[in-house]
């Protein structure tokens, strides 16, 4: 039989738990030349701001051993052409809608959860909170368990009561579960991780950095050990809050590499560069790796890395229900 | 063909091709590869991304080249031309007939071509002369004239210099070092080719300094021009934003577009060369800029091309 693949996101029903990377599938429209976007998870958009934003200049952009360095600075149209233009044709595909949602003070991310409550069809809400607060000298919300509980509970306080809000963590700090405590305490519903992590690339022959921002956020398989790890962290210390797991998820024996590690879902992002129907083709692999395994439900086997004996030996009564 | 299933009629496919030919040509590498949808789909000045060092690769991002030809041998083949540069073009010039490759095209917006019989100049640098010839035959098709003016560094990196002596009504060839044709560059020769061509239309393909020194003599004579860009493009698709560069819109404003889908074709007066790589101070979204900033008067120059039939 083949497995079920379904995950529940707030009072949402999933088909599958592989959603996109903010900011790696914009806001669903090209990717469906590619794909049909209602077969997947979910689309998570672009990280949207109130106000239009045009970015870091160029180059914007280094591959690097599989991985990339990426400086977008977060352009976009703003929320009101958001909700004007990207989340209808998104609803109108049938595909759900998680947002991300970037500011640059508390108050911009309450605004924008208050729009987005207002707007109907939204899945869920991705707090993008890799972004420096501009009254807290530029201190990145995410490094700062103080910074990152304050936009968590006022986003929380503004979103509609059945809206998720997901606190989407960056790896870039010493104590992880820290940071995700404070998360959850100021009323998180879940987190995502990880986010980018800050790298540089210099050209030995021009003998500058090749990024016009100089850093840039670090993604693709060359990260996902430390999503592993960040994710199977975080897990342990909290064992009961959902996990987005994202980082070099290229197959779906990554994408499950990721669930076993604690993620009920997962988000691909890099890998939609490399191929622009990745995950219609990791949702695909990752059923394929479960019914190897004579996994029936995706959530049985959730974190189950940490319960390495009982994993072993329920895959074995599995396999042996099924001859 | 991969991602076959959910294909538009129009729109980019995502296709395994089998590799047909790869051929030395000069100093460049000619790939064609079969790939049905994207020969029957593709308009000239579009291109193909194509992902390089086989499964496991740890290059993750695809590499751009721009459609050189297509043909309707074995259902379609498409056909790029490559220097090797790179670790990924130097994987890509090692592959040999029946290897298979992953791509995706045909991506980007095309050249838009006159309505009227008009007489075009076509100017290309390096491998910036691929994408023309197809241009070259779609303009012939509409009974325009095409003349060529293609430069290089050196004569073998002049691509299709033959081709262009055989097909267009004139041709002229520059090169730094003098090995073919005139020395210098080709902007160096423009004034005189538009006044013994009497250019109605530039079209032009190359590099970014290039495509700026074009742009900017034809301005001065007052002759549209349409030029194909080249960014470092990490999806070709439109979904990352690592393409951008900033293009003055028909209402005035600037934003940071696509090259990969709101280009890589522009009207050479929109792009505001002089800032490629920053972020205008004036465009939209930039840091301290305000709704009330929206209205910049349209370029003078810019109403003189669609005058001319070219909006695209
Ligand atoms: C629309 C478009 C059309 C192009 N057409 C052609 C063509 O017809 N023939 C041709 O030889 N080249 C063309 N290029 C440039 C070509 O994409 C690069 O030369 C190639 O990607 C370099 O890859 P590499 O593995 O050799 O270099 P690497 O240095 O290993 O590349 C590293 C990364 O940088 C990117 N990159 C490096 N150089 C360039 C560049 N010049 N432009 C864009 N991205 C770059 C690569 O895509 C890759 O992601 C085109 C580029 C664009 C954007
Ligand atoms: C080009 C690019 C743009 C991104 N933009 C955003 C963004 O707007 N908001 C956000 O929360 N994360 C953003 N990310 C991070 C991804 O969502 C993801 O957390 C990270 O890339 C790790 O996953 P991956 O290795 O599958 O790409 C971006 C990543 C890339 C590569
Ligand atoms: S290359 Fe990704 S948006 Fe253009």
């Amino acid at each position: 039989m083949a497995p079920d693949l379904r995950v529940r996101l707030g009072s949402t029903e999933l088909p599958n738990p592989v959603l996109t990377a903010s900011g790696c599938a914009s806001s669903g429209r090209e990717l469906a030349q590619f794909i049909d976007v209602s077969k997947i998870g979910a689309v998570v958009t672009k990280s949207v701001m109130l106000a239009p934003r045009a970015g870091r200049p160029t180059p914007r952009m280094a591959e690097t051993n599989s991985g990339m360095l990426n400086s977008i600075g977060l352009q976009g149209p703003g929320i009101d052409a958001f909700l004007q233009r990207d989340l209808p044709w998104l609803l109108s595909r049938g595909a759900r809608a998680v947002v991300s949602i970037a500011g640059s003070t508390v108050d911009e991310y309450a605004e924008l959860a208050t729009r987005l409550s207002d707007a109907a069809g939204v899945t869920a809400l991705e707090v993008n909170i890799s972004c420096p607060n501009v009254e807290h000298r530029g201190q990145v919300f995410a490094c700062d368990p103080v910074d990152a509980g304050a936009v968590i509970e006022a986003v929380r306080a503004r979103a509609r009561h059945d809206l998720p809000v997901f606190a989407k963590l960056s790896p870039d700090v010493t104590d992880i579960v820290q940071i995700a405590r404070s998360c959850v305490s100021a009323g998180a519903d879940g987190l995502s991780m990880i986010n980018t992590l800050l790298g540089m690339v210099i050209d030995t022959e021009t003998m500058r950095p090749v990024l016009a921002g100089l850093t840039g956020g670090l993604s693709g398989p060359a990260i996902r050990p430390i999503a592993v790890r960040c994710i199977w962290q975080v897990r342990a210390a909290l064992p009961d809050v959902p996990i987005i797991g994202m980082g070099g998820v290229m197959t779906g024996r990554d994408a499950l590499e990721l669930i076993l590690a604690g993620a009920s879902m997962v988000s691909v992002g890099t890998a939609i560069f490399h191929d622009p129907s990745a995950c219609a083709r990791i949702a695909r692999e990752l059923d394929e790796e479960l019914a190897r395994r004579g996994v029936k439900r995706v959530s049985e086997i959730v974190g189950a890395a940490h319960e390495a004996r009982a994993a072993a030996s329920q895959g074995r009564v599995a396999r042996m229900e099924r001859t | 063909m991969t991602a076959g299933e959910h294909e538009s009629e129009s729109g980019p496919l995502q296709v395994r091709g089998t590799v047909l030919t790869v051929r030395q040509v000069d100093a460049y590498y000619a790939m064609t590869i079969v790939a049905p949808g994207i020969a029957a789909r593709f308009k000239p000045g579009q291109f193909v991304a194509v992902a390089v060092g086989g499964p496991d690769t740890s290059m993750l991002l695809r590499r751009a080249f721009s459609i050189h030809d297509v043909r309707p041998d074995h259902g379609g083949t498409v056909e790029f031309v490559f220097a090797a540069a790179g670790r990924g073009t130097r994987w890509l010039a090692e592959r040999k007939a029946r290897d298979v490759l992953d791509l995706t095209g045909p991506l980007g917006r095309p050249f838009p071509v006159p309505r009227d019989p008009v007489s075009c100049l076509l100017v290309g640098g390096g491998y910036g002369s691929a994408p023309l010839f197809a241009l070259a035959s779609r303009l012939r098709q509409r009974r325009c004239s095409v003349d060529f003016l293609l430069g290089a560094a050196s004569g073998d990196r002049v691509f299709g210099a033959l081709t262009a002596r055989r097909s267009g009504r004139s041709a002229t060839i520059t090169t730094v070092d003098g090995s073919l044709g005139v020395r210098g560059i080709v902007t160096d020769m423009l004034g005189q080719v538009i006044h013994e061509a009497r250019t109605d239309v530039i079209y032009a393909c190359g590099p970014m300094g290039m495509l700026r020194q074009v742009t900017a003599l034809a301005r001065r004579y007052d002759i549209p021009v349409q030029v194909a860009v080249e960014e470092s493009m990490a999806c070709g698709i439109g979904v990352c934003m690592t393409c951008v560069l900033p293009v003055v819109g028909t209402d005035g404003i600037t934003k940071m577009v696509r090259s990969c889908v709101d280009g890589p074709v522009f009207r050479g007066e929109q792009v505001r060369w002089d800032e490629v790589g920053t972020i205008p101070f004036d465009a939209f979204g930039a840091p301290g800029w305000e709704p009330k900033m929206r209205r910049i008067p349209a370029r003078p120059a810019a109403d003189e091309a669609r005058r001319h039939g070219h909006g695209a």
